[in-house]
């Protein structure tokens, strides 16, 4: 299956082979994050990514959610802004998940958990098959 | 002078780097102030560490005099100094605040004020130098007693807000304690007796004209009878209070809605700052998620009960987010500023030449 990737301005990132962190699939064979999910503009340095949890009462929308800011932030220019929503109408509490994937200074404070960090990281490492 | 009519911009003077992850805060140095003083102010960052700028007298240049660093152990979010000067307050994500003390040049931990049970997120000193206040994730504001033999000693923990509390700040001249939290609200703290226990005497929220969105910063004019708040909802509000009906002891004066800016930003504002000088009433700088710093002065038209603020001038400052703008202090006519790219600029506000 294809991964999905986003070019910018030359730059690739493939972030549908993230792996959800309950299952043992990626985002995108779950289909937790589709192409058309993705909304690039290169001019104004500007990327949202809108996912759907595969559940309504996903717990796990928060560290999807970080994993896909992570690995954009750690692939994608510095100057780029990014904003990360869970697909509307797919989640209990989407409103209060979305505010959290945007405040920078809870992600920054999160990021600096140790068991967190772990647990992303493991979400991004790459599959060997 | 009139400055919307003036041809102004903002210099840059210097990019200061040392840092070595984003930059969160900076505090200029009060005792600074003063026209034959070099200027001083400190910054703190994701690294863990605070730094201390200086201005040469002589070249004119910033240079790093200080860094505060192995005492934090995780990033630090906001630095203030005491109004006297010798003192600096230090706020961090490891859920303490330290204090710090300039001896001779080098400046050493004097205390470390825990209690919050996670990330310490903002702290700020009252007008006399009496009090101290910090508040953070954990939904509390805490108001320490600066005690002699720098003591600090926590005398009472507010409870209220109902998320995250951002930032805090005393009022210039009162006694009056202001928070702003991810909860979407500004709470106004007082103790009306000075033994007496603290309370939350307003809330500015949604239902009186309050933001819709996290409440990043607020500042006050020099006067103290207004406030500017900023915030994720991508406003900056206006707020002002008859201050001097609540200096003559007739019991606390409320804080009501004067106006909204909205328009001039399109991604979260997470710093404002209110300058003391230029002008009457002052000029209100933000800093913003997309780089750039706005300057705001009270304009022309509008009456007294609903003045219009205007849009001096936008200058895309940094390569990456800003997190705070503060004016020097005094007659200085500087500005820095702080950004997730890892750096400070000082800036000056000109006539164009």
């Amino acid at each position: 299956m294809q991964a999905i990737v986003i070019v910018l301005c030359k730059v690739s990132v493939s972030i549908g082979d993230i792996k959800d962190p309950e299952h043992p699939y990626s985002l995108e064979e779950l289909k937790v994050i589709t192409e058309d999910a993705i909304e690039v503009d290169n001019e104004r340095s500007y990327v949202r990514v809108t996912f759907t949890p595969t559940v309504e009462h996903c717990s796990m929308a928060t560290v999807i959610g970080l994993c896909l800011r992570v690995k954009l932030m750690r692939s994608l220019p510095s100057r780029y802004k990014m904003d990360i929503r869970v697909a509307p109408g797919t989640h209990a509490t989407e409103a209060a998940v979305n505010k959290q994937l945007n405040d920078k200074e809870r992600v920054a404070a999160a990021l600096e958990n140790p068991n967190l960090l772990d647990m992303v990281d493991e979400c991004l490492a790459p599959c060997y098959a | 002078m009139d400055l919307l009519d003036a041809n102004l911009e903002l210099k840059e003077i210097q990019k200061l780097q040392g840092h070595t992850d984003r930059v969160w805060s900076l505090a200029w140095n009060p005792a600074t102030a003063a026209a034959d003083v070099p200027a001083v102010f400190a910054s703190c960052s994701g690294d863990k560490t605070v730094r201390i700028w200086e201005q040469s007298p002589s070249t004119r240049s910033w240079d790093c005099k200080a860094v505060l660093e192995e005492t934090h152990t995780r990033t630090v979010r906001s630095c203030a100094w005491s109004p006297s000067g010798k003192l600096l307050a230090t706020a961090s994500f490891d859920a303490t605040t330290a204090i710090w003390e300039n001896v001779g040049g080098d400046f050493e931990c004097v205390s470390t004020l825990e209690g919050h049970e996670n990330e310490v997120k903002s702290v700020s000193w009252n007008a006399s130098g009496s009090l101290l206040a910090t508040c953070g994730r954990d939904k509390t504001v805490w108001i320490w007693e600066v005690m002699p033999g720098n003591e600090f000693e926590c005398i009472q923990v507010l409870q209220g807000h109902t998320q995250d509390v951002k930032m805090v700040l005393w009022h210039p001249t009162m006694d009056v304690l202001f928070s702003c939290s991810y909860d979407n609200t500004v709470k106004v703290w007082w103790s009306e007796d000075d033994d007496g226990d603290w309370s939350c005497v307003q809330t500015l929220g949604e239902s009186c004209h309050g933001h819709s969105s996290t409440v990043w910063s607020l500042d006050f004019n020099a006067k103290g009878d207004k406030l500017v708040t900023c915030s994720d909802d991508l406003t900056l509000k206006i707020w002002k209070a008859d201050i001097p009906r609540m200096q003559s002891g007739d019991g606390y004066a409320p804080w009501n809605h004067l106006c909204t800016l909205s328009g001039y930003h399109d991604r979260t504002i997470f710093s404002v700052h209110w300058s003391s000088y230029y002008c009457r009433e002052g000029i209100i700088a933000s800093g913003a998620a997309d780089d750039a710093l706005r300057l705001f002065v009270q304009g022309k038209d509008g009456s007294m009960n609903e003045p219009s603020y205007q849009l001096l001038l936008k200058k895309k400052a940094h390569d990456m987010d800003i997190n705070s703008v503060q004016w020097c202090p005094g007659e200085k006519r500087l500005l820095a500023s702080a950004s997730d790219d890892g750096t400070i600029k000082v800036w000056e506000l000109a006539t164009l030449s």
